[in-house]
């Protein structure tokens, strides 16, 4: 299975070069996306099948790269449930692009890089060794910056392209040298000999901080998530979709790999951190999502929050390793891990949602659409699907990933230790405000985006998407409802790769009467999604018909209410900023500092009035501003070295040769 | 057999809860009346407000959509499904294993969900105003809902509501500091939910004060009669969670014989009676709140619930 | 002392710190002072059940004192004094209600966690008994720090004092309780009546009593 993984990566790697070939013929658009298509549904199905059967670890080594190292490859259960997810996206979304590529106007710019974008997000998925990882990681990188710069005349584009560009290099930095910590001085760079090679405290302490920095910022924790928002909604909106569905991902199979599996044993307090990291991104996160009007920012925000609930379960899995609570930490684990997979399937469909309603109307701001459901009925219905499951709304898959989390924080007073016993009913809370805010979150974004009335011509001229985006939207809504409705077969799927790194599992749920999930005990919980559905159906069919057959099932339309105050304009109904006011105003003004102030003109002026809101990014003002200052003011003080005479650069190397000279004459 | 009884149980207490909803608002408004020393509507008032309203002709906006109309069986259905599952007159309902406290208030929780983008629907500032507000309440009750929720699963070993009532009822849990604190929390947090004073008016006719009902301002005929029907129901949710729970003497055992059941409904029909006065009594004797004054309230209310699980998870006994 | 004796004495404890939280989040004057009516009368049952349990009957005489003195006597004329001079306003805060309840919570599980650590070998129930009445302490001076007002600062102070006197009866045989409770309630009875003298000679330059009696058969 593995070679035939990669023979799929290499085809697509060849895509990618005939994409170049081709890229300004009509036929490159259908090829490159269709050949995409085939490819990932090969390699997500390869890492299902992998998983499910229960095959044993497959290893490969090419004769490439490093001479004396070689390429690595691997295949176990953590990296075919990551081949599967990242599988499952990329198809996604070139059935997406196949209708959505169409409205590309420079296609030459997007084609060669989003195969060899899918083709690296593969392969760090299969690397067994850190060279070929970083490399992988990095081509998924610039392959990705690549397509963030597709559409480079715009402004922000270039700002976000740029911002970009330097986080990314600095996560790599920060993993490369935990390798290079993990990897200890004889070098041993194969993922077999690290394994082998286990670090002193301090070490395995340093490669932890290190690899959560690195994988981190590219999964975007909070303070290192200020370039997500920035380049996901730059991006055409199926390559936004694939960045903060799957890219995110990779990012924590990075930190899954480094921290669960090559470190060695964990230390306790390593928990501490990734929980209190996990805990303040995912309120950070939603709260950003909820200052903004840009329908893709806000999705981007959004991503945040969902990469903080993942880090929560894997905070928790670590916690309950350290104290030997193996069972729980499958739980904790496990928890995490259906997330990955939930929010990959629910952020690409709200992204492509937003990309059929860019392509419908050409707008991203949401205070400039509104009425979409009469217009694309079939996008709002599938955007409200994902609304939903993102919400974390039985009987939809959010939920069960968010009712295992809270499981496993029910499951903590075991821990023994004061600070987790302090922080986990503490982010038990921050994770419950998460919910609930993301659920207000969601409201905004559909009830402003889609329902209401058009503020905008452009919104009222809105047509339906092609079949090929809806396809693709409906395939993941679906998707949302089976996971949701069938949740133990995803988490019996998720054994093997538990059971892998912290040396239980949870109990079988296959035999589990009724499809429920049991995650403990019978005793203690179960939950039924199947059940929970099927109820809200019939009761729901039931009282229609009932009431329909019985009392009156007459309807006339009118013009609406609206307390006899009837108000023609749009404009009079409520925009994002208004919905978001009353939640801006209770954790606006501590989080963001936010001000509101509004200036009357004068009585018998005609001037409108005018509201400002002001925000300000505290992270960035504290964190990214100083920085960028501070590398600023010290490139000024070395541009003077552009500026020496010949003599001046003539001193320069015969002092360093001299200097070199004397080291060699001292050194012992 | 015993699984024919549990299912005639199971029905007879969907059954009951849908009957007894309207009943409850009614007994609430009645008192309140009492107090305020008018004669108030009568006692079966609701119920035949909910009949005239269903046989009306819906009157529906220009702008509203197919999902306006649709949301209101969404909201009965997720309030019912959820009412059903709390044990009232008996504990281990034959279904209760497939949602427990959580699944319920996220239930709940999408009821709301659903209720907000219905105000947003048809495109008024009223309906804006009413979803902005109730999200914001929302997004500190549900919190406040969940600590309580992990306060008593803390206690009672389980999160399956029939779990809880039987062990708060057979075993040795004693009176505890962190279900006193608990028990504060949850009645503010079933104050907010339910939109009573002091979060929101039930009775308000100025729009601007309105938090529920602004939402629902466009609503008419069978769809409010089902918006109506399932606010009582979600009233009548919280008053049994809280009966259930913190009350649950009289409660039946899941293998009682048919004088137990009796002795559980009638001491169900006085714990909600109790519930109902004494909602009456405190709406009366309060004024509503600011609307920023809210935040605060929930706040306290997830601190409150907060400090209750920190409690059980620092110590043993507490 | 078993079972439900603890889980009474725990109840009345917890209900203390509860009633602290809730004086935080009061802006009213008027409604502070009930607040502290009804901690000190929570006060004064958790002293009488532990006389009760303890079988120590001259803690009932400061149950007593709790009851007469800080559940009646001071807030009655705490309210009659401060509508007369005029100050029953507002109470104007450092820091808002939410972020006060957040320090709270965490001086409760800071409270928590040093009683729970630093006796570690004492007897397990009254250990938490200590937690809750530091946890009482710490909010009462939180509450003095964050208000402007003197008169609500006077109420933290009280509740201050009502946790140290719940510390003393909640460890058994401490001596002289009853003879602490008088002093103190002395001291506070000066210091307040100190804050008024203050603030009538502010008013009407005098304390003279009888100019007080001239001016307000004037404004009749």
């Amino acid at each position: 299975m593995l070679t035939l993984v990669l023979l799929c990566i290499g085809a697509l790697f060849g895509v990618s070069a005939l994409a170049i070939a081709i890229g300004r013929s009509a036929l490159a658009t259908p090829i490159v996306y269709g050949s995409s298509l085939v490819v990932s549904l090969l390699s997500c199905l390869t890492g299902v099948a992998h998983l499910l059967s229960g095959s044993a670890v497959e290893r490969l080594t090419l004769p490439l790269g490093l001479p004396w190292l070689g390429t690595h490859f691997r295949l176990d259960a953590l990296s075919a449930y990551f081949l599967a997810v990242v599988g499952l996206g990329t198809f996604a979304a070139s059935l997406f692009a196949l209708g959505y590529g169409r409205h590309e106007k420079t296609p030459s710019r997007v084609l060669p890089f989003y195969s060899a974008f899918l083709a690296a997000m593969n392969l760090v998925v299969l690397a067994d060794d850190a060279f070929s990882f970083l490399v992988s990681w990095e081509f998924m990188s610039l392959s990705s910056w690549a397509l963030v710069m597709a559409h480079h005349r715009e402004q922000e584009n270039v700002r976000a392209g740029y911002v970009y560009l330097v986080m990314a290099s600095f996560g790599t930095l920060a993993l490369l040298l935990a390798f290079g910590l993990l990897a200890g001085p004889d070098g041993g760079y194969g993922f077999a000999e690290i394994r082998d090679n286990h670090p002193s405290a301090v070490f395995a302490a340093l490669v932890m901080i290190l690899a959560l920095v690195g994988a981190g910022s590219k999964a975007g924790l909070v303070p290192l998530h200020a370039w997500l928002p920035l380049a996901h909604p730059a991006a055409p909106s199926h390559v936004s979709a694939l960045m903060s569905g799957v890219m995110t991902k990779v990012a924590v199979y990075g930190f899954v790999r480094i921290v669960f599996d090559l470190v060695g044993p964990p230390a306790w307090w390593w928990s501490i951190v990734v929980l209190t990291l996990g805990g303040i991104t995912a309120v950070m996160g939603v709260l950003y999502a909820l200052m903004q009007h840009d329908l893709k920012r806000l999705l981007a925000y959004h991503t945040v929050e969902n990469i903080g609930i993942i880090f929560i379960g894997l905070g928790l899995a670590l916690a309950f390793k350290t104290h030997g609570a193996d069972f729980a930490a499958a739980l904790a684990m496990t928890a995490g891990l259906l997330h990955v997979f939930n929010h990959s399937v629910f952020k690409s469909l709200l992204f492509f949602g937003a990309g059929a309603v860019l392509t419908a109307t050409g707008e991203r701001d949401m205070e400039h659409l509104g009425g979409l459901i009469h217009r694309m009925p079939q996008t709002a219905f599938v955007f409200l699907v994902g609304c939903a499951a993102i919400s974390a709304l039985p009987p939809l898959n959010g939920f069960v990933s968010e009712w295992l989390t809270f499981q496993a924080i029910l499951l903590s007073p075991q821990l023994s230790s004061w600070g987790l016993k302090l922080l986990v009913p503490a982010v038990g809370a921050l994770l419950a405000l998460s919910a609930a805010l993301a659920a207000a979150c969601f409201v905004k974004a559909f009830g402003v985006t889609f329902l209401g009335r058009p503020r905008t011509p452009a919104a009222e001229r809105a047509q339906e998407t092609d079949r090929f985006s809806r396809a693709a939207m409906f395939f993941l809504a679906a998707l949302c409802l089976v996971a949701g409705i069938l949740p133990g077969l995803f988490i019996d799927a998720l054994a093997r790769v538990v059971q892998a790194f912290v040396g239980a599992r949870m109990p079988v749920q296959a035999g589990v009467e009724w499809l429920s999930i049991v995650p403990i005990a019978e005793s203690r919980s179960s939950y039924n999604g199947l059940l929970v559905f099927l109820f809200m159906v019939i009761s729901g069919t039931l009282m229609a018909f009932a009431i329909h057959r019985l009392a009156s099932d007459r309807l006339r339309r009118a013009p609406a209410w609206d307390c006899g105050y009837p108000d023609p304009s749009p404009v009079t109904q409520y925009s994002a900023s208004s919905f978001a006011q009353p939640i801006r105003r209770v954790f606006g003004t501590v989080v963001f500092r936010v001000r509101e102030h509004g200036e009357m003109p004068p009585p018998g002026d005609t001037r409108p009035a005018r509201l400002t809101v002001e925000l300000h990014d505290r992270v960035w003002d504290a964190l990214y501003a100083p920085v960028a200052n501070a590398v600023g003011f010290a490139a000024d003080r070395l541009n003077r070295l552009q500026f020496l005479t010949i003599r001046q650069f003539l001193s320069l190397v015969f002092a360093s040769l001299v200097t070199l000279l004397l080291v060699l004459a001292i050194w012992p | 057999m015993a699984v024919i009884v549990d299912l005639a149980v199971q029905g007879a207490q969907m059954l009951l809860v849908l009957l007894l909803a309207p009943l409850l608002t009614g007994l609430v408004r009645k008192t309140k009346a009492r107090f305020l020393r008018r004669r108030g509507p009568p006692l079966l008032q609701p119920y035949r407000d909910l009949v005239r309203l269903m046989r009306k002709e819906v009157v529906l906006a220009e702008s509203a959509s197919w999902l306006f109309r649709v949301i209101p069986y969404i909201i009965f259905a997720a309030t019912w499904v959820a009412a059903s599952l709390v044990p009232t007159f008996r504990t281990g309902l034959l279904f209760s294993w497939s949602a427990d406290l959580i699944a319920i208030i996220a239930l709940l929780g999408s009821a709301r969900f659903f209720l907000a983008l219905a105000g947003m629907d048809v495109g008024t500032s009223f309906g804006g105003i009413g979803s902005s507000r109730e999200v914001m309440i929302a997004s500190l009750a549900e919190p406040a809902m969940i600590m309580v929720v992990f306060t008593l699963a803390l206690v009672a070993g389980s999160t399956q509501l029939s779990t809880m009532a039987g062990a708060l009822l057979y075993s040795e849990v004693g009176l505890r500091v962190s279900l006193g604190l608990a028990l504060v929390a949850l009645v503010m947090v079933a104050i907010a939910e339910n939109a009573r004073i002091p979060v929101d008016n039930p009775a308000t006719h100025l729009e601007l004060t309105m938090v529920h009902e602004a939402m629902v301002l466009e609503y008419s005929g069978r769809h409010l009669a089902l918006i109506d029907l399932a606010a009582a129901l979600k009233l009548l949710l919280y008053l049994s969670l809280i009966a259930c729970i913190f009350m649950p003497w009289g409660i039946a055992r899941a293998d009682a014989s048919l004088t137990a059941l009796g002795l559980g409904l009638v001491s169900y029909f006085g714990k909600l009676a109790v519930g109902g006065l004494l909602l009456a009594l405190f709406e009366t004797s309060i004024a509503k709140m600011r609307v920023f004054r809210v935040p605060e309230f929930l706040g306290a209310a997830l601190m409150l619930g907060l400090l209750a699980t920190l409690l059980l998870f620092v110590s043993r006994s507490l | 002392m078993r079972g439900l004796d603890f889980d009474i004495a725990h109840l009345l404890a917890g209900s203390l710190v509860l009633i602290s939280f809730l004086q935080l989040y009061q802006d009213r004057l008027y409604a502070l002072i009930n607040m502290f009516a009804i901690h000190a009368l929570v006060l004064a049952l958790s002293v009488a059940w532990q006389a009760h349990v303890q079988d120590a009957p001259h803690l009932y005489v400061t149950a007593a004192i709790a009851l007469g003195f800080k559940a009646i006597v001071i807030p009655v004329a705490l309210h009659r004094i401060i509508v007369r001079l005029g100050i029953h306003r507002e109470i104007e805060k450092v820091v808002g209600v939410g972020a006060a309840m957040l320090l709270g919570m965490g001086l409760v599980a800071l409270s928590m966690v040093v009683m729970l650590r630093v006796t570690a070998g004492a007897d397990p129930l009254a250990r938490e008994d200590l937690a809750f009445a530091l946890s009482v302490v710490l909010l009462g001076l939180l509450m003095m720090v964050t208000r402007r007002n003197a008169v609500s600062q006077v109420v933290g102070f009280m509740s201050l004092e009502n946790g140290l006197v719940l510390a003393a009866t909640g460890a058994k045989g401490m001596p002289l309780v009853v003879e602490i409770s008088v002093a103190f309630s002395i001291l506070i009875a000066f210091i307040v009546i100190g804050i008024f003298l203050f603030r009538i000679r502010e008013r009407f330059d005098t304390v003279d009593v009888q100019a007080l009696d001239i001016r307000r058969g004037e404004r009749q």
